[in-house]
């Protein structure tokens, strides 16, 4: 899309500049003359008198003074021959707002283009590992994403801890990298599949879902909940309750919960429901960026690796200490949730 | 020559001419040929729509909240803020905004491109206790915004609107109230906040 942000001045309209512009230039000018070549006899005064004797002489201006006015004029000429002002004329050094921009943008990419393309060919796990290229993502991390998950990642209420390894969306390199570019949207619809329930049942299926992560619940509630929920939460959830990281359903017999592990916080998500989304990021930020974000994301702590399925993939990085918390191989498909 | 300064500082008539004259030159090279340029006076794609009655009277709360004190709306043609922020703003943008919300001054962040940056969720905390979701924080809390938006005069504004010279159509400005029913004015602020500066969103 080339959008065009200026448009030149139409017929009269630049005539109308050029010729107020000129006229004032020049009238200027014409004005400083007529001052220098007024008459002024020595000690003529003006007339007006003040405080019965006090008088003002009527002489010129100071000639410092009347060529400093002339250099402005001066000035004025020539920058109008090098620089846009004089109507549609471009100026002689071709100057423009967004070509100024232009040359800075290149500028930019030629110091640092190659620094993040250098990443960008990398390995998202092998990047995590490099030191530089984790200060550079902690950097983009506070500019960019500090807002809703906290400048130490660590989330809060609504907002995923991104430094466990518990990821809503999958916690591999290319689901991280997927959650960056397009975005998600976390719908829980109010009370589940069984759009009927009671307020009562719903604080049964509470008590039931409280039961599976050892949260303090009443066990006839948890009884009555363990029978509404296959029909109420399993079609999301799963009959385990251990959620689908695929679709974003969150696991729910983990001990981390994103809106609270509150009873009355628990009632209001089934009853209510939830929408929750992560903008996307991917043609706003790039994918150089969005790499080097999603090794950083992938390296706090909770990054999992992807399933050894592909021989071509690049040797499991030096990613050890960077993500001493990745879950073992036999693990990382079910419990994640971001 | 006949104008010598006795001349003028003795005329009131003669000196009010040339003074409106002097001052007025630099408003008429600098304003008012952009009433009639192209680049300001049309959309800058059809991503540029006039607001719609929400998200008007959210804009309205914006003003009267007095936002513009410390949000400025407009990206300028540096690097450093076009990677913060997005593409830089340009006139055909803010065609419809009447007045403009450009600001001056800079104590949060600008806003020109916020739309869609942050969820409608993040808006609504945000907006109530902005500690809750960034503790750095020095935002003011405006926690009485969750309560009913009365905006009688919706239609009126949209009729006086339409006199400068936004589209609305007569069955637009009827429909107006109904439109704001059972909203509060937060949902209004943020349905305004994420419609600002999508224009230009996907344009680096």
């Amino acid at each position: 899309m080339d959008l065009n942000f200026t448009s030149d001045l139409v017929g009269f309209w630049n005539l109308f500049v050029v010729v107020i512009v000129a006229v004032s230039v020049i009238g200027c000018a014409v004005f400083l003359w007529m001052q220098s070549s007024a008459k002024f006899k020595p000690g003529e005064v003006t007339g007006h008198v003040w405080d019965e004797t006090l008088e003002e002489y009527s002489n010129p201006l100071p000639n410092w003074w009347r060529w400093m006015f002339y250099l402005t004029v001066i000035f004025a000429i020539v920058y109008l021959v090098l620089y846009p002002g004089l109507g549609n004329n471009r100026g002689l050094f071709g100057w423009t707002m967004r070509g100024q921009y232009d040359e800075e943008m290149k500028a930019a990419e030629a110091k640092y283009g190659p620094k993040f393309n250098k990443y960008l060919q990398m390995d998202v796990m092998a990047v995590a590992a490099d030191p530089e290229a984790r200060e550079m993502g902690q950097r983009l991390f506070v500019t960019y994403c500090a807002q809703c998950h906290g400048s130490d990642a660590g989330g809060g209420p609504g907002f995923p801890n991104l430094k466990d390894n518990d990821w809503l969306w999958g916690g591999t390199p290319d689901k991280i990298k997927e959650t960056f570019t397009n975005g998600r949207m976390g719908v829980m619809t109010p009370k589940g599949t069984k759009p009927d329930m009671d307020a009562e049942q719903i604080k049964d299926v509470v008590a039931y879902v409280r039961s599976l992560s050892g949260l303090s619940h009443d066990a006839v509630r948890a009884q009555r909940g363990a029978e509404l929920y296959p029909q109420a939460c399993a079609a999301c959830h799963g009959p385990d309750a251990k959620g689908n990281p695929e679709a974003g359903y969150p696991n729910l017999t983990d001990k981390i919960w994103l809106y609270g592990s509150r009873e009355d916080t628990m009632i209001e998500t089934v009853t209510k429901g939830r929408t929750n989304q992560m903008p996307a990021f991917g043609e706003f930020l790039g994918p150089a960026k969005v790499h080097l974000l999603t090794a950083y994301v992938w390296g706090l702590g909770g990054g999992v690796k992807p399933a050894p399925a592909a021989p071509a993939q690049a040797e499991p990085a030096p990613a050890a200490e960077a993500a001493p918390a990745a879950a073992p191989a036999g693990e990382a498909a079910p419990a994640e949730k971001k | 020559m006949a104008l010598t300064h006795e001349k003028i500082e003795t005329s009131n008539t003669l000196m009010i001419v040339l003074l409106t004259i002097v001052v007025s030159i630099g408003g008429l090279l600098e304003i008012v040929p952009l009433f009639f340029q192209k680049s300001t006076t049309t959309p800058i794609n059809e991503l540029v729509k006039p607001y719609d009655p929400l998200r008007l009277a959210g804009r309205d709360i914006y003003i009267r909240e007095g936002c513009y004190n410390c949000h400025s709306q407009m990206v300028r043609p540096f690097r450093a803020e076009t990677e913060r922020y997005g593409h830089y703003s340009v006139a055909g943008e803010y065609v419809y905004d009447h007045p403009f919300q450009w600001g001056s001054k800079r104590t949060g962040p600008d806003l020109a491109r916020v739309g869609g940056r942050y969820s409608d969720q993040w808006h609504r905390i945000h907006l109530l206790n902005p500690r809750d979701v960034v503790p750095e924080s020095n935002m003011p809390a405006y926690y009485w915004l969750d309560r009913p938006l009365k905006d009688p005069y919706i239609s009126a504004k949209m009729s006086a609107l339409r006199k400068v010279g936004v589209p609305y159509t007569d069955q637009e400005i009827a429909e107006a109230p109904k439109a704001l029913e059972g909203k509060t004015e937060l949902e209004a602020v943020i349905a305004y906040l994420q419609g600002l500066g999508l224009a230009l969103k996907q344009t680096r």
